[in-house]
């Protein structure tokens, strides 16, 4: 049983389709980071988890709750923490997660007890009694985070939770979710980092216009490109005729596929190998051709690579390109209830 | 600290339902008095307005022929009531701009994310919040117009002052809420706040009897929601106060003290009705 199942979900904004058909399904007790460039429609999908926005068709099932019927049940089990962080600036931080405390109907011991205790995990202690206008960035997504968790929710949702965030507060709250990762609660992140879902994710899924053009584990991704890339060098500075004749010697070898030379580097080859084995053995193989490694470097595949194989551009340049077609007044209005 | 996951148990949360609604009321309207404890210069705004009208208005037509008002009262007498009003008035049109910035800011997201018992609550604690306001700033205009001596209702007539001016202050804020769900931002409240105000002012039996006014404005003033809040209001400062007795001589006929509650206690409940479905989508 998933923890999260959306079925052909479908949104549009006018003519702007957000979503067309998304399907997602999220184990509980997961990582669960969702790729894709801004504008992708990531934020759209997770404000219909959330029950902000309903969907024009398509089926939403989370921790067992049709999300888009049994809305309040819904939510009291997630919690949510927004891209745009809404912080009331006249309250101070502590007034705020009482307040949230009281809209999730905590007791009065247990939600001080709560917030006592995530003001400690989130390093808030110095600032928590100020008031919110004069939070930093890295500051106002602690404390979302914090009002996110204060009631031990199962799922918790955040929508690219780092964005813009100074280095102490990113790796705060990277460490909390690696935590609440090894306890049972389920994770759903969105983010166009993808440093951070490489590091956080157990499972992901790559969203491009409005639909998951792929899923599965980081690494399992990684592997299905057929293996780590590897760039030799047999001279500081070979010529065309040496790389040529060491690929082909190179192309015989049983688990390397995708050679190429390439000339802007010295005549370096670049390819991939399926297994480690062959980068120890290759430089036996080439001595006996007569051939010497000079340089050899190896790396594992990344998730930019995985996502310039599903999509033909690589992230940057898909977010270059979405990011001329947005219209962010528009989209303001849109999230506006 | 570990972070549990166990499904919150008994003991962590409130149970039935009305101590949830109860609850977050509670919080949000809290939330609204902090934020005007820290940020107090609207209310201020709101008292010194209508006294500045109070000082400069009745010593304006201090002068006037005393004969020509109604019941033989002094201009700054006849004024007060219409301030008196006019302050809860503009109080409660304001109702909708906590609200808008919520929207605009995204913090209506935060609470429509949380499993409220009721999202009433969110309206609940905004009436609770204007009304206070509204009759805290109509309280201090009657007491400065009682040291100006311009006098003091007697017990019953408070009584009657209180309920109309909370019949007004509903109607208002329900307008205003809605309103505030349905224009696009905060700009454009504003200015429909700054429209409605002052016509509505004159348009109304505040500053002048309806016999002092031509026949089309006599229309308009008897026809005015501030008017049936302002007569009885009148009415009540005065010694031998009768709600049966004709408060409003309008071109169409008489009304009298009852029909004028009758009318803001159906425009009230009126409002409401017309504005839920209103917030019942927005909310939804």
């Amino acid at each position: 049983m998933f923890f999260i199942q959306l079925k052909d979900l479908s949104k549009s904004y006018g003519s702007v389709k957000a979503l067309d058909g998304l399907n997602l399904k999220v184990p509980k007790g997961t990582l669960y980071g969702l790729l894709g460039p801004n504008g992708a429609g990531k934020s759209t999908a997770l404000r219909i988890i959330c029950t902000l926005l309903n969907p024009d068709s398509g089926q939403v099932h989370v921790a067992g709750h049709n999300a888009l019927i049994e809305q309040k049940q819904t939510r009291a089990k997630l919690g949510y923490v927004a891209q745009e962080v809404a912080i009331d600036k006249i309250l101070t931080g502590r007034e705020l997660l009482q307040l949230q405390g009281d809209l999730y109907h905590l007791n009065k011991n247990y939600k001080n007890k709560r917030i006592d205790e995530l003001i400690l995990r989130l390093g808030m202690n110095d600032w928590i009694d100020r008031r919110c206008g004069s939070f930093s960035g890295g500051m106002k997504r602690r404390l979302d985070l914090a009002s996110g968790l204060l009631h031990e929710p199962e799922l918790l949702i955040l929508d690219e939770p780092t964005v813009g965030l100074d280095i102490e507060s990113r790796s705060v709250i990277w460490e909390l979710l690696k935590e609440l990762r090894n306890s049972q609660t389920t994770i759903l992140l969105s983010s166009h980092y993808l440093e951070e879902v490489d590091e956080l994710a157990d499972e992901m899924a790559i969203i491009d216009n409005g639909k998951v053009i792929a899923n599965g584990t980081p690494d399992d991704l990684k592997k299905q490109l057929g293996g780590d890339r590897v760039t030799l060098r047999v001279r500081e500075f070979s010529d065309e005729l040496e790389a040529e004749s060491v690929k082909k010697l190179i192309k015989n070898i049983h688990g390397v596929s995708n050679v190429v030379v390439n000339k802007k580097q010295g005549y370096s080859l670049n390819f991939l190998v399926r297994s480690n084995e062959i980068i120890s053995n290759l430089s036996d193989y080439l001595s006996k051709e007569n051939f010497e490694v000079f340089a050899l470097s190896h790396s594992r595949p990344s998730l930019d690579d995985v996502y310039l194989q599903a999509t033909g551009k690589t992230l940057m340049d898909a977010e270059l390109e979405l990011a001329g077609k947005r219209d962010f007044k528009l989209e303001n209005k849109q999230s506006m209830r | 600290m570990t972070i549990s996951n166990s499904s919150i148990q008994q003991g962590k949360k409130t149970r039935n339902k009305l101590n949830e609604i109860m609850q977050e009321t509670f919080a949000l309207t809290w939330r609204l008095f902090i934020q005007l404890i820290r940020r107090p210069s609207t209310l201020f705004a709101g008292i010194l307005q209508p006294l500045i009208w109070l000082l400069l208005f009745a010593a304006l037509f201090s002068k006037a022929p005393i004969e020509f008002l109604p019941g033989n009262s002094s201009y700054g007498e006849f004024l007060g009531a219409g301030l008196i009003v006019f302050t809860a008035f503009s109080g409660a049109l304001n109702a909708g701009l906590p609200v808008m910035f919520d929207r605009e800011f995204g913090f209506l997201n935060r609470l429509l994310v949380a499993p409220l018992g009721s999202r009433s609550s969110i309206v609940i604690s905004s009436v609770i919040y204007i009304t206070t306001i509204s009759l805290l700033q109509s309280l201090a205009i009657m007491a400065t117009s009682a040291l100006l001596g311009y006098g003091w209702p007697s017990f019953g007539g408070f009584l009657v002052i209180v309920i109309t001016l909370l019949l007004l202050v509903f109607a208002v804020t329900a307008l205003s809420l809605g309103l505030a769900f349905v224009l696009p931002g905060h700009i454009e409240l504003i200015a429909i706040i700054f429209i409605a105000n002052l016509p509505v002012l004159f348009g109304s039996t505040a500053l002048a009897p309806i016999s002092f006014m031509p026949g089309w404005l006599g229309w308009i003033a008897s026809i005015n929601p501030l008017t049936f809040a302002i007569e009885p209001i009148r009415m009540s400062y005065k010694n031998s106060f009768d709600l049966k007795s004709v408060l409003i001589h309008a071109p169409y006929g008489e009304v009298d003290g009852y029909s004028c509650l009758a009318i803001l206690f159906i425009l009230t409940v009126g409002l409401f009705f017309l504005i839920r479905p209103l917030l019942n989508r927005k909310l939804a």
